[in-house]
Parts: structure tokens; sequence; C-alpha cells
């Protein structure tokens, strides 16, 4: 039994290492510096980098927070301050099923509802996609830490006369900000490698993308593009961009990390 | 079956040459389907120390809850009966708990600051009730801070956390804190249960001071504390009233068998 449960254990910790490694080796030994700041070459020629996909990313994933953040933030707090019976229960299993939800059955509903009426793909649609995507992760996290915020607290507010709902904002959120910013970043970071979703709502672009009602390129969608390609330099340019997603995602989870550190919720 | 005349007691005339400040009458409050206060009627005179003693479950918390109405904020409590603050109903309906609570503070048995500065707890109830000017917030937090006898510990590092006091010193900060607000009447639900004899000596003699400028209704599970603190004590058993009277003359002489029992350590 232990020999079985050691093995499963040092397997995963295994895949992990060489997953990590071998991707910090291929992208390390293929990144450049112009991989920031120069547009894909044009095919057949080599060098080039993905700047736009780099800045279409960051604007997706600001989009998607635009619209996940405050509907995730603030439906958490309903059902942790006001969400009492079933229709708070039925709003939790419909978060829960969400988060169930594929993520290509997102990209397709956002396609039908953003996409056509819109009429071509653009960096709103991709950013509504991840958005809804969000929810259901912002939602629960920010129930969950302000849950763990004492009621004594919530009395103390009340019994000084304070109203509900600024005992709400002035006490409990504040008492929960750090377990609730490390949740929001977090939902973030589960967004930002997803791929599917962006497949036909953002596309791709091979130039930048202006506004927020083009096409745009993404990390993720790149890579996709260029690890399928028949060409060697374009594989080394999916490794470099797949390196640089994998350190910004495990960069915002030791982030969290870090703000999680010393206690998700502050109270006596 | 008690004599309803008994349930209702009324202090004897020494204990009244104090105005009468809050008269509750058939006061009945239910928990779901337990009726965890059964017709409760007593007198508590102004600036006097009121006590509420009991052995575990028998109401009395209930019933200080009752005062500055907490309960409403519990799911399933239903309460009836009248209470009134120098002659207002606190449970007519055009009364506001939010403004009642300002005129009665409450100090918890579990000390409760917020996790904020020294000052900052203090200064929250004024706040929430529109005060912004700096100078008038500072003359507070140093009037109530005083009060509390925690001016001289604290006076230097105001702005640091409230969680770094002992528990002793948060449970003088949340009193001044309740008394930032300047109410008329201070609850204390076992406010030194969860303290040391020394830090417990410190609110005791706190309670001695506070008696001129308010009226005070302490819950104590503490016979000795009662004795020490109060001019008047109130008997429960069973959701019920026992017996109440001046401290001196309950604890020597009481009346009631029952009381008897308790206070000679028979049972509780």
């Amino acid at each position: 039994m232990f020999g079985a449960t050691a093995g499963a254990t040092f397997a995963t910790l295994g895949v992990l290492v060489f997953l990590l490694g071998y991707i910090a080796w291929q992208g390390a030994t293929s990144l450049s510096w112009s991989f920031f700041t120069a547009l894909p070459a044009p095919v057949g020629e080599a060098g080039g980098g993905m700047a736009n996909a780099i800045v279409g990313s960051a604007k997706l994933l600001l989009t998607a927070a635009a619209v996940g953040i405050p509907v995730g933030f603030l439906g958490g707090v309903y059902l942790a301050e006001y969400g009492r019976g079933s229709f708070a229960s039925w709003v939790r299993y419909a978060a829960d099923v969400l988060n169930g939800i594929p993520s290509i059955v997102i990209g397709i509903t956002v396609y039908a509802l953003v996409v056509i009426p819109i009429g071509h793909f653009s960096t709103l649609a991709g950013g509504v996609a991840l958005g809804v995507m969000m929810v259901p992760v912002a939602l629960r996290s920010t129930e969950e830490f302000l849950r763990l915020v004492p009621d004594s607290l919530r009395e103390a507010a009340l019994a000084l006369g304070a109203p509900r709902w600024v005992t709400i904002v002035r006490v409990v959120i504040p008492a929960a900000s750090r377990g609730i910013t490390t949740g929001l970043l977090l939902s973030l970071a589960r967004v930002a490698g997803e791929t599917a979703p962006l497949l036909f709502t953002a596309l791709n672009n091979r130039f930048w993308s202006p506004g927020w009602l083009q096409p745009t390129a993404s990390l993720p969608v790149m890579i996709f593009t260029y690890a399928i390609a028949p060409y060697e330099d374009w594989h080394r340019q999916a490794w470099a961009a797949g390196l640089v997603l994998l350190v910004l995602v495990l960069g915002t989870n030791v982030l969290a990390r870090f703000l999680l550190r010393s206690g998700a919720v502050r109270s006596a | 079956m008690l004599d309803p005349a008994l349930t209702r007691a009324h202090p004897p005339a020494a204990a009244t040459e104090a105005p009468l400040k809050i008269a509750v009458r058939d006061l009945v409050v239910h928990y779901g389907g337990t009726r965890a206060l059964d017709a409760v009627s007593l007198d508590i005179p102004a600036h006097r120390v009121t006590a509420l003693i009991g052995p575990s479950g028998c109401g009395k918390s209930t019933f200080l809850r009752c005062l500055n109405r907490m309960n409403d904020h519990i799911p399933g409590a239903r309460v009836t009966g009248q209470v009134t603050i120098d002659g207002d109903p606190i449970y007519a309906p055009d009364v506001d708990p939010v403004e009642l609570r300002r005129r009665v503070g409450m100090v918890f048995q579990k000390s409760n600051p917020f996790p904020k500065s020294i000052f900052d707890n203090v200064a929250f109830g004024p706040r929430v009730h529109g005060e912004r000017d700096a100078v008038r917030l500072s003359e507070v937090a140093e009037r109530t801070l005083r009060q509390a006898a925690l001016w001289d510990e604290v006076k230097d590092r105001l702005d640091r956390s409230a969680l770094e006091l002992s528990g002793g010193q948060q449970q003088r900060l949340c009193i001044a804190r309740a008394l930032a607000v300047e109410p008329e009447v201070v609850l204390m639900d076992e406010p030194a249960s969860a303290l040391d004899p020394i830090a417990t000596a410190k609110i005791e003699e706190l309670i001695h001071e506070l008696k001129n400028a308010y009226t005070i209704v302490i819950v104590t599970h503490n016979m000795q504390q009662a004795a020490r603190v109060s001019d008047l004590t109130a008997y429960f058993y069973l959701g019920r009233l026992i017996e109440f009277g001046p401290t001196e003359r309950l604890f020597t002489n009481p009346t009631r068998p029952e009381t008897e029992d308790y206070i000679t350590g028979r049972f509780g």
C-alpha cells in the first residue's frame, strides 16, 4: 500500500518537474528579446515575435476582468451576506454547473450572442467569453472567504448602529480583502491559458489589433497555431510563448499564495 | 408554575430612587419552535448596574439582546411583548433598529475588535454616524479610551492594529468603541468571561466608573462578579425571571427557593 501511494506521489511530482523543466528548456532556448517587441514574421522569414499576442492577451484579460470580477464579486457578496434559503442554493448550484460547462461551449454561445451581432471576431467577444468563465470561480471564492469572517465582527458593527450595508462594505469585505483578492487573481489566472473559447470569438491576428472590436492575437491561440504549423521556426516561437504564458500563470499563483501566507481573513 | 406576580418582580423602593430607564413587559422570545424567554417583565433603573444571572441557557443573553434588538438578525427569532426605553417602545413598527443601537451600545463576550487600527476602531461608530472632523474624532478617541482606562497603554500607538493588543486590552477597546457612539445604555454580555483575573478586575472597576454616565445591564456567569459590580440582580432560570431585587438583598436573603439553590451552589 505504502509503495503504491508513494509511487503515485512520485509520478505526480515527476510529471510536474519534467513538464516544467522541458518547457523551461525549450522555451528559454527559443526566447529572444524580439519575441516581446516584434510582430510575427511573414511565413518563410525567420525571427519575429509575438508582441501583438502579449498585448492581445492583456487586453482580453482586462475585458474578462471587467466582465467577470464585478459579477462574481457582487454575486459572492450577495450569497455570503444576504443569501438564504432555496434561491441562494440554486444560485450556488448554477455557479457550480457553469464552472463545469466545457469552455468550447461557452465560446460557441458567445459567438452566437456577440460575434454574429457585431459581424466579426473581436477582443470584446473573446474577453466576454473569458469573463463568463471567470464568474463561477470569482463568485464562489468571494463567498467562501466572506463566510470565514466571524459573525462577531458583523455583530460588533451592527451593535454600533451601522446599517447592514455599511457593515458589509466597511467591516466584512475589508476583513476578507486578502482572500477575496486572491480568489479573483486565481480566477483570472484560470482563464489566462484558455484557448478553446477564443478560437471563434477573438480568432487570431498577425498584426496589431486596434481598439476592442477587431480580431486579436493571444498567447494561447498563437501557441496552438504555431505548434501545428509545419515550420521549425514557428515551433520555437510556440515554445517561447508557452514559457511566457506559464511564467505569467505560475507567477499569479505564487503571488496568490504569498497574499494568503498570513491568513485569508483578518480577525481577532 | 410560578406566581405571575413574582415573575413580574419590581425592585423595591430603595433601588428605584433612580428614574426608570428600561421597562420590559411580558417579553416572550421564540427561536424557531423553542421558547427561550417566557413572559419576562423587569424595570431597569437609570445609572445603575443591573446584573442578569442564571445557569447556561436560562435566557439571560437572549433577554439582553432584546434590549438593542440584536435578535432581529437571528433567523427564526420571534419577539413579542413590550420594551420601552425612556417610555419609547423599541419594538414599535416605526423604530429603526439602527437608530436604537446608537442609544443602546453593546459589549460582547468575546472581544471583537475590527482588524483595523486602534484609532479606527474607536472612530468607527462616530464615522458611521457622519462625523468627519479629524480633530473631533481624536477628541472622542481620547475621551473614550480614557473612560475605558486604556489611554495610557495605547496613546503612543493609536495607528497600530487593534489585533496586537492583549485580550484584556481588546475588551477595553471594545468598551471604548461602544462608548464613542455616546449611548445611554451599555449592554455587556459576559464581558470578562474570557479574561484573566487582573484584566477582569480592571473591567469591573470600569463598570463601576461608567454607571455615573450610563445605564448598564450586564450578563454574567460569575455570581461573585454580579455581587461585586451590580446594584440590582435578576435571576433567570429556564427562560423565566425568578427573582429581581437589590443585589445585596438577593444574595443574602433571597425570597425564592430557586434563587437560594442557585446562589448557594446547589446547582448551576
